[in-house]
Formats: structure tokens, C-alpha cells, sequence
């Protein structure tokens, strides 16, 4: 390729994704509404053709470009292709329930795909300035993304409110980071890492940077105390944005911390690992007793985010090379079930029927027993029961804990695991149990039935069989 | 590649369920189909029975390949002289099952045979697998068909019973799974087998016992752990029932056989007065507490925690025996009584909830006081009853009197009280189930309803009829099954009394 030259090859991707973004405005803005299948074929050719960006920026190990500020490495080519294929899911399940609602336009691709630029750009981040970059194109991207039915008041007051909180928390992040770059006098990651590494850990600047940057961290994880936007956000926004929001930006989110904190601030790691324990220990108790609370299963759904965040965290609490990879592991299952549960609850909502109760579910083994089989797959992997994805993600978690002599940890996981596990079953027992009363059987069109079919089925797969996203994650890591 | 046994006989049953699913009984082909499968597992499984080598304590029928490379986890299956007659267990009782569900499920019947053969094929690989991590796959995936079977097809406070179950028993596990990795740092690999010979210090071996003991004894049930049981039991539809009594139970017992003694036998012996004080409660007090059901499924599922009292009382007698004599003559009678002890109650309280079964599908009540001179009308069933419940009382000549009588003559040798406090069961036994038969089934006709019962039918007929025909020949013949077992308990009893410190 003679057009690009050779030193900006890795950056493919970003630049593919770009042109993406760009044909898709223009083709958007000509195309009239009855065509509008077009902006979505445009959008998901775009996903391809960035595929392919990727696969063509493969360079050996790891290269860092434009003055050191952006990294090429397996690691990020691995999460690009994962939360490829993601957005494209997303997009795949949201069609039919947007058309529905009367809000299949062009401007749902246009957002989503800012948003995966964004992703894409923290993924790769080698300084502090590329990283804040990439999290407010993706954060900017969502606060359009859930007000983007503007009629809904519920969702307007959702959108404000990531807005405002999402505001200070960059603003926390960023002030940490210009205590960060006060100290060290630099930004890229490397030169952070070797200014720290000089002895520098003690002074008391480096720490206040740290804390502020964690608490960035957490809050676009969604870790407690900093969740409070998260299950309102989940609720208020349409459900396709919902399930946007809580797959695709985790493994922005995992970047993010991997980054920051592992490449740029590793020499404080010792300040850093409790601060994340205490984190993941919280949210884990806080997201899975206050979900059992829940009537709405979106909001459910939330604070199980919460919960899982916990577990992610608690991989990097464990301050191994294991535990990362663990959770590398966890938040990409994690992804894959999150969007496997919305796309059931999506495939159930039709024209005036928004499937967001819980008791929206009742009796939907007499009525579709196939996608009762899908969902009860996936609840029971996110509770963590073999042989199912889910299951590997936590033993993994647990396994990188003791191995670290973090016992008390572990049994924290896992005893709040057991009582996550309960409000997950109640939606076993919703679906199972209950009669039905008077809903339809579900009649969903072929792509979505067999999108939802193939990502529940992927988590039962991976379940029987793991070895093998096992090793993509233990060699992106590598 | 050639398809192991074992694998076959895991496998054939789970890919035999879903496609009982996904036919959804189209064909009117749903039980038909899952009695195929479940007969057809069966007869396959014989051949496990027939080239079952008694000589010897090593593994049978292994199979081994990498599974998870990354973790050393291997898809390891093998057999000794414990897992085999559980697995034999396993795949007599489905058809039984199956039979038994035959003519009274009518909602979604193709989802509920489906769910008993996944069952199956999960029972049989917990027994099977000698990889810890591929055991904790079978034992945890287990949860999920049986929560689905009492919760759909159950009483009416099924969702409340198997929430219960399911969490109790989910959290028992996650202890064992957090041993299991602790194990396997410890080897560097998931092998049992090697878990069997790393040395460990005596503060972690208590460790890894006590959470091992959380797992088992929440399976076993041991008391106080056992408050789930009589609710699910009471809840579950009558093939739930001969499941979980049958062969869930023994689950428990199996993973003291496999993980807890050999992997910490100075913890074991350090905790043995823990344990057997366990038992005897379970045998004394939950037999007292059987006496007063008025509900029989509660009545036989309180029954079933006293005879699993029974169980791990001759696991753990061991060193009583051990510290007493001085030698180690009369442990393996403990660990075979324990064995035989839970083969028998298999067959017997499997075939006690289905007797409740028949007549709960008559008379829709599973109350004592609903019945009364159930023998006037349906002989024939009483005749079974009361051999179920002879054995059950553990009458000489039924299977039930080799195990008890095994362990209450290891117990004799280790302390003289042991060996009365479980001797108590005799009377306590005979008292709880034989009241039950004398109001249930003789004395006069109680009313109109039981007046107006029907005998057997030949399908019944033959469900009893087979569960009998073993009761009997179990106690009349005891020597194949403890022949089987024989060197695979002297190779335990020879490597537990070898300390590991």
C-alpha cells in the first residue's frame, strides 16, 4: 500500500474505521427512509472492511508509533477484533427492535461506530494524552447514543445524568493525569513507567494521581462507588443502546486499566492493587445483593454488571501476569453473555412491548422453549456453573488469587457469587416455573433468531471446550 | 479415534436428551425415545460390570487426552471398585426413572425425560472422571437439569425447595473448587490420582479437608446441613425423588471416598470424633426426628439422612478403630460396610419414593393419615411395600441388613458406645417405617378413597418387581458387590493409615 506509509501501517485499523465513518455520513444523509437498510449494510461492510485493517496491520510483537503515543501489539489487535465482531452483534440485534420503534436511522451507526473509534483508539493508547482521547470520543458517543430517542424523557434524564457524572470523572482522570505528567514530565507510558520505577513512588503527587486516574477507571467500569449512573443509564436508555453500552465499552474499560495501570503506572503497583481489592470487593457485594432487589431486569442486569466488574477487577488485583490474563478472559465472556441476555430480551420485545420486568419473561418456556433454553445457558453461566463459559472465567480468576496467596479474596468472589446466583435463577424460575399470562410466542426474524442462537450456544461451546479462547488470551498477553 | 466406554456411556445419554428436546416429542417419540436411550445405556454399561478386573485397585477403563493444555487439564476417565457399582447404580435407575414418569407427567413431557437422561450422563461422569476439574464440570452441571425437575414438575412449593437445593448445594461446591485449585498449584496438574500422593502439612490438610467437608456433607446430607433435603424431596416429582435419594446422595459419600481420605488422611484422623459424632447424630437424632413425619416423603428423605449417617460412620471409623487397636484389621470392613451400605439404599429408597409414587398418583396425598388398609385393595403393592420396608428397617436377608451390620461390627471394634449409638437404628429404623406400614398399609380401610384404589399395573409391577428382585438378591448375596470393591478398599485403607506429614 503506497498510499499509507509504512510507519503508519499499524494504524490501519483507526484509519479504515474513519473512511468508514465518513461514507457512512454521506451515504446517510442521501439516502431516503425507505432505504435506510442501506446505512446499515454500509456500517456492517465498514466493521468487515476494518476486520480486515486489522488482519493487514499485523505487525511482529509490539511497535509503537507517532511519537510514542500509540501501540500496535496482539493484545490490542486481539480486543479489536473482539469488539469487532461485537458491534457488529450489537448491530445485528438492534435492527428489528429500532425499526419497531420508529429510531432506524442512520445516526444509531453513525454514534455507534464514533463509539468503536473511540475503543479502538483507548485500545491502543501509548500515553496518558492518546488514552483521553479515545475515552471521551467513546464517552461523548454514548451520552449521544442513550439520549438518541429523544422523545423519551426517561432517556434524556439517563443521558444527563452519564453526562454530568461521566464529566467529572473524565475531569477526575484528567487532573490525574496532569499530576501524573507533573511528576514524571512525561506521557507515554514507557518513560511514565521508567520515571517511576527511579524512586520516584514515593512522593506523595504520584499517589494523588494515581487515586485520581482510579477513580476514572472505576467509574467507566461501572465499580462501586462509582456506579451510580450505571443501572440508571442501563434502564433508561432504549434497549439497544443498553446492550451497546454494556458489551462493547468493557473491553474498552479493561484497555483502560491494563494500560494506565499495568504499562504506565506498574511501579506503583503495591499503591494500586488494594485500592482495585477494595474496589472489586465492594461492587461484588453491593451489585449482587442490591440486584436481588430488582424488578427490571435491565436494572438487574446493571448491578450484575456491577458485580462482574468485581471479578475483572479482582484479576488485576492479583497483580500476576495470570491474573490479567484471567481478566482478559473474563471480560470478553463476560461480554459475550451480556449481549447474548439483551439480545433475548430484545427477541422478546416487540412493536409496543418493551420486555424490561422481570416477570416480562413468564412462562416463556411454554411459549418459545428454544430461547427459554438460550437464556437459561446464560443466565446459568453468568452464575458461574460449568460447563459453561462463565464458569472458566471465574475458576480462572480464582485460580490467579490463590495462586497469589490471596485467599481472603477469593473466598469473597466466590461467597458472593452464591448469592448472585439467586437472582439469576429467579429469572430461571420466571421462565420455567411461572405460566404464562397471555404472552405471545415469539416470532423474531431469522437473523436475529439465529444471532442469539449462535452467541448463547458460543457460551455453551466455550464452556465444553475452552482451551482455545484460553490461548488467545494467554498469547495476546503474550 | 475409538470412543472409550465410559465416554460412550456419559455421552450417549446427554446427545439422547437433546435430541429428545429438540423433537419435543413430534412424533409422539419422547418416551419411547428416552426409555431407548436409557435401556440402551443400560446394556452398554454391562460390559463395565463383566470386564471389570476385582483383582486389582488401579484404574479401569481409562481414558486419557489434554483438554485444557494451558492448566494441565486433561479429559481423564477411569473406574475402580467404587465409581462401578455407582455407575451401575446410575444406569439401572433411569429407565426406572423413565418408566416411572411414564403415565403421570403431562407438562412437557419431552423436557422432563430430557432432563433425566442429561442427568444421567452427568451422574455417570462425576463417578467417572479422574480429572478434579472435569469432576467439579459433572458435579456442578448436575444442578441445573435437576433444579429445572423440581421446579416444573414438582409440589407446590417446588420453587422454593429447589432454590434451596440449588443454593445450598452451589455453595457447599464453590469451597471444593477453591480446594481443587489449591491442589492443583500444590501438583501442577487437575490429576486426582496425583492430589492422592502430594504430600501436604497438617494445617493444610485440614484446610482442604474442612472444604471438602462443606461440599460432601451438604450432598450427604450430613446434620445440620441437611435442612434441604426433606423440602426437595417432599417438592420433586416421584423420578426426582429416586434420583436424588438414589444416586445424588451418594455423591457425597463418593467424594469422601475419593477426595476427602486419601488427599488428607492426617486431617481426617485428626478430625474423626468431628466426624463421627456427625454421623451419630444423623443415625440417633434424625431417626428420632423421622418417627414423627406425617408427610411419608419427608418421612423416607429424614430416613435417607440416618442410613447416609450410617455411610460416613464407616468411613471415618477408621481411626477410631485405628487409635483403639492399634491396627488396621476391621477398617476396610468400615469403608465396605459404608460402600454396600450405599449401594443398598439406592435400590431401597429409590424404590420406597416409588411406592409413595403409586399411591401419591391415586390419591394425590402423600399424608399418612390419607391412607389406611392400603392392603385390602392393592395387595400386590403392599407385598412390595413391606419388603421395601422390611429392607429399610434392615431386615436379614434385604440388602439394607449387610451394610448396617458391617459398619455397627467395625464400630464394636473401635468403641463399644459407637457401636450402640448406631446400633440404636435397628430399633429407631424398624420403629419410624414400620409404624408408617402398619398405618398405611394394614389395619382397616381408612375411607372411600382408599377403598376405591387400584392395584398395580403391570408397569409398576415391573418397576418393583426389578428394585425387589435386587434388594433381595443384594442381601442374600452380598459377595459380587463386595468383591468388586474388595481391593480397591484395602488399597485405601493401606494408604490412608500412611500419613502424609
Amino acid at each position: 500500500m503506497d498510499l499509507i506509509p509504512a510507519e503508519f501501517l499499524p494504524a490501519l485499523p483507526e484509519m479504515a474505521l474513519a473512511l468508514a465513518i465518513c461514507v457512512l455520513l454521506l451515504v446517510d444523509l442521501y439516502v431516503p427512509d425507505r432505504l435506510r437498510d442501506l446505512s446499515y449494510l454500509v456500517a456492517l461492510g465498514g466493521l468487515v472492511l476494518t476486520a480486515l485493517a486489522v488482519g493487514e496491520s499485523a505487525v511482529d510483537g509490539r511497535v509503537e508509533i507517532f511519537t510514542r503515543s500509540y501501540v500496535s501489539d496482539p493484545l490490542a489487535r486481539f480486543l479489536k477484533l473482539v469488539a469487532l465482531v461485537m458491534v457488529a452483534t450489537v448491530f445485528l440485534y438492534s435492527r428489528s427492535y429500532l425499526r419497531d420503534r420508529g429510531l432506524f436511522k442512520g445516526e444509531y451507526y453513525l454514534l455507534g461506530l464514533f463509539a468503536t473509534l473511540g475503543i479502538f483508539v483507548m485500545i491502543s493508547a501509548a500515553s496518558l494524552l492518546t488514552m483521553y482521547l479515545g475515552l471521551e470520543m467513546l464517552s461523548l458517543s454514548l451520552y449521544g447514543l442513550v439520549a438518541f430517542d429523544r422523545n423519551n424523557a426517561t432517556a434524556a434524564e439517563a443521558a444527563m445524568k452519564y453526562f454530568v457524572l461521566g464529566a467529572i470523572a473524565s475531569g477526575c482522570l484528567l487532573y490525574g493525569i496532569s499530576i501524573i505528567y507533573g511528576v514524571t514530565g512525561s506521557l507515554d507510558f514507557g518513560s511514565v513507567a521508567a520515571a517511576l520505577g527511579r524512586g520516584e513512588t514515593e512522593d506523595l503527587g504520584v499517589l494523588a494521581g494515581m487515586a485520581l486516574i482510579i477513580v476514572g477507571i472505576a467509574f467507566k467500569f461501572g465499580a462501586v462507588p462509582f456506579h451510580m449512573w450505571l443501572p440508571d443509564v442501563y434502564e433508561g436508555a432504549p434497549m439497544s443502546v443498553t446492550l451497546f453500552i454494556s458489551t462493547v465499552p468493557k473491553l474498552a474499560a479493561f484497555a483502560l486499566t491494563l494500560r494506565v495501570l499495568v504499562e504506565g503506572l506498574g511501579p506503583l503497583a503495591d499503591g494500586w492493587e488494594p485500592l482495585l481489592a477494595t474496589l472489586a470487593v465492594i461492587s461484588l457485594a453491593l451489585g449482587n445483593v442490591v440486584a436481588i432487589a430488582q424488578t427490571n431486569i435491565k436494572r438487574m442486569l446493571g448491578y450484575s454488571t456491577i458485580a462482574h466488574v468485581g471479578f475483572i477487577l479482582l484479576g488485576f488485583a492479583a497483580g500476576s501476569r495470570d491474573g490479567i490474563e484471567a481478566a482478559l478472559f473474563y471480560t470478553v465472556v463476560y461480554v459475550l453473555m451480556a449481549a447474548g441476555a439483551f439480545g433475548v430480551l430484545i427477541l422478546s420485545s416487540r412493536a409496543g412491548f418493551e420486555c424490561e420486568n422481570i416477570d416480562d419473561l413468564k412462562g416463556l418456556n411454554q411459549r418459545s422453549p428454544w430461547f427459554a433454553a438460550m437464556m437459561l445457558l446464560l443466565m446459568v453461566s453468568m452464575i458461574g456453573v460449568p460447563p459453561l463459559a462463565g464458569f472458566y472465567a471465574k475458576w480462572w480468576v480464582l485460580a490467579a488469587l490463590i495462586d497469589a496467596e490471596m485467599l481472603g479474596l477469593a473466598i469473597a468472589g466466590m461467597v458472593f457469587s452464591v448469592i448472585g446466583a439467586f437472582y439469576y435463577l429467579r429469572v430461571v424460575k420466571v421462565m420455567y416455573f411461572d405460566d404464562s399470562d397471555g404472552g405471545a410466542e415469539l416470532v423474531p426474524g431469522l437473523d436475529l433468531r439465529a444471532v442469539v442462537s449462535l452467541n448463547a450456544l458460543l457460551v455453551l461451546v466455550l464452556g465444553l471446550s475452552p482451551e482455545f479462547l484460553i490461548q488467545l488470551c494467554t498469547d495476546a498477553l503474550g | 479415534m475409538t470412543i472409550g466406554l465410559l465416554s460412550l456411556l456419559i455421552w450417549l445419554p446427554i446427545i439422547g436428551g437433546i435430541a429428545v428436546i429438540l423433537l419435543g416429542g413430534r412424533f409422539g417419540s419422547d418416551r419411547w425415545l428416552s426409555l431407548g436411550v436409557a435401556v440402551t445405556t443400560f446394556v452398554l454399561s454391562l460390559p463395565l460390570w463383566a470386564g471389570f478386573e476385582t483383582g486389582t485397585a488401579d484404574m479401569q477403563f481409562v481414558e486419557r487426552m489434554p483438554w485444557i493444555r494451558m492448566f494441565r487439564a486433561e479429559y481423564f476417565l477411569g473406574v475402580d471398585g467404587f465409581s462401578m457399582p455407582l455407575i451401575m447404580l446410575t444406569t439401572f435407575l433411569t429407565p426406572i426413572v423413565v418408566l416411572a414418569g411414564w403415565e403421570i407427567i403431562k407438562v412437557k413431557p419431552a423436557q422432563y425425560f430430557a432432563a433425566f437422561l442429561i442427568m444421567e450422563g452427568l451422574m455417570i461422569g462425576v463417578f467417572a472422571a479422574l480429572d478434579a476439574l472435569l469432576f467439579y464440570v459433572f458435579w456442578e452441571a448436575m444442578l441445573v437439569p435437576m433444579f429445572i425437575i423440581i421446579g416444573v414438575w414438582g409440589g407446590e412449593q417446588r420453587v422454593y425447595a429447589t432454590v434451596k437445593f440449588f443454593l445450598y448445594t452451589f455453595f457447599g461446591s464453590v469451597f471444593m473448587l477453591l480446594a481443587l485449585i489449591y491442589l492443583y498449584l500444590q501438583t501442577g496438574s487437575y490429576s486426582i490420582l496425583e492430589f492422592h500422593q502430594v504430600p501436604l502439612s497438617l494445617n493444610e490438610q485440614i484446610l482442604i479437608f474442612l472444604a471438602f467437608l462443606i461440599a460432601f456433607a451438604v450432598k450427604v446430607p450430613m446434620w445440620p446441613v441437611h435442612t434441604w433435603l426433606p423440602d426437595a424431596h417432599v417438592q420433586a416429582p416421584t423420578g426426582g425423588s429416586v434420583i436424588l435419594a438414589a444416586v445424588l446422595l451418594k455423591m457425597g459419600g463418593y467424594g469422601f471416598l475419593r477426595f476427602s481420605l486419601p488427599i488428607a488422611p492426617d486431617a481426617s484422623q485428626t478430625l474423626d470424633v468431628l466426624m463421627i459424632a456427625l454421623s451419630l447424630i444423623a443415625v440417633v437424632y434424625i431417626g428420632f426426628v423421622a418417627l414423627v413425619q406425617q408427610d411419608m416423603k419427608k418421612l423416607i428423605a429424614y430416613s435417607s439422612i440416618a442410613h447416609m449417617g450410617f455411610v460416613t460412620l464407616g468411613f471415618f471409623i477408621a481411626w477410631a478403630i485405628l487409635a483403639r487397636t492399634g491396627q488396621d484389621a476391621g477398617i476396610a470392613m468400615g469403608l465396605t460396610g459404608g460402600m454396600v451400605q450405599m449401594v443398598s439404599h439406592g435400590f431401597i429408597s429409590g424404590a420406597l419414593f416409588l411406592c409413595v409414587g403409586v399411591m401419591y398418583d391415586r390419591l394425590h396425598s402423600r399424608d399418612i393419615n390419607a391412607y389406611g388398609g392400603v392392603a385390602n385393595t392393592m395387595p400386590k403393592f403392599a407385598a412390595f411395600m413391606v419388603l421395601f420396608a422390611m429392607a429399610n428397617a434392615g431386615l436379614p436377608g434385604t440388602s439394607g441388613f449387610v451394610g448396617e451390620f458391617l459398619v455397627i461390627l467395625a464400630s464394636f471394634k473401635a468403641n463399644v458406645w459407637y457401636a450402640v449409638l448406631a446400633a440404636t437404628t435397628l430399633i429407631l429404623g424398624a420403629a419410624y417405617t414400620l409404624w408408617m406400614v402398619k398405618r398405611v398399609i394394614f389395619g382397616a380401610v381408612g375411607n372411600d378413597k382408599v377403598a376405591a384404589l387400584e392395584d398395580v399395573n403391570g408397569r409398576e409391577f415391573l418397576l418393583l418387581g426389578l428394585l425387589a428382585l435386587f434388594v433381595l438378591a443384594l442381601g442374600l448375596w452380598p459377595a459380587p458387590l463386595v468383591d468388586v470393591m474388595n481391593a480397591t478398599v484395602d488399597n485405601l485403607a493401606a494408604h490412608i493409615t500412611q500419613s502424609k506429614l
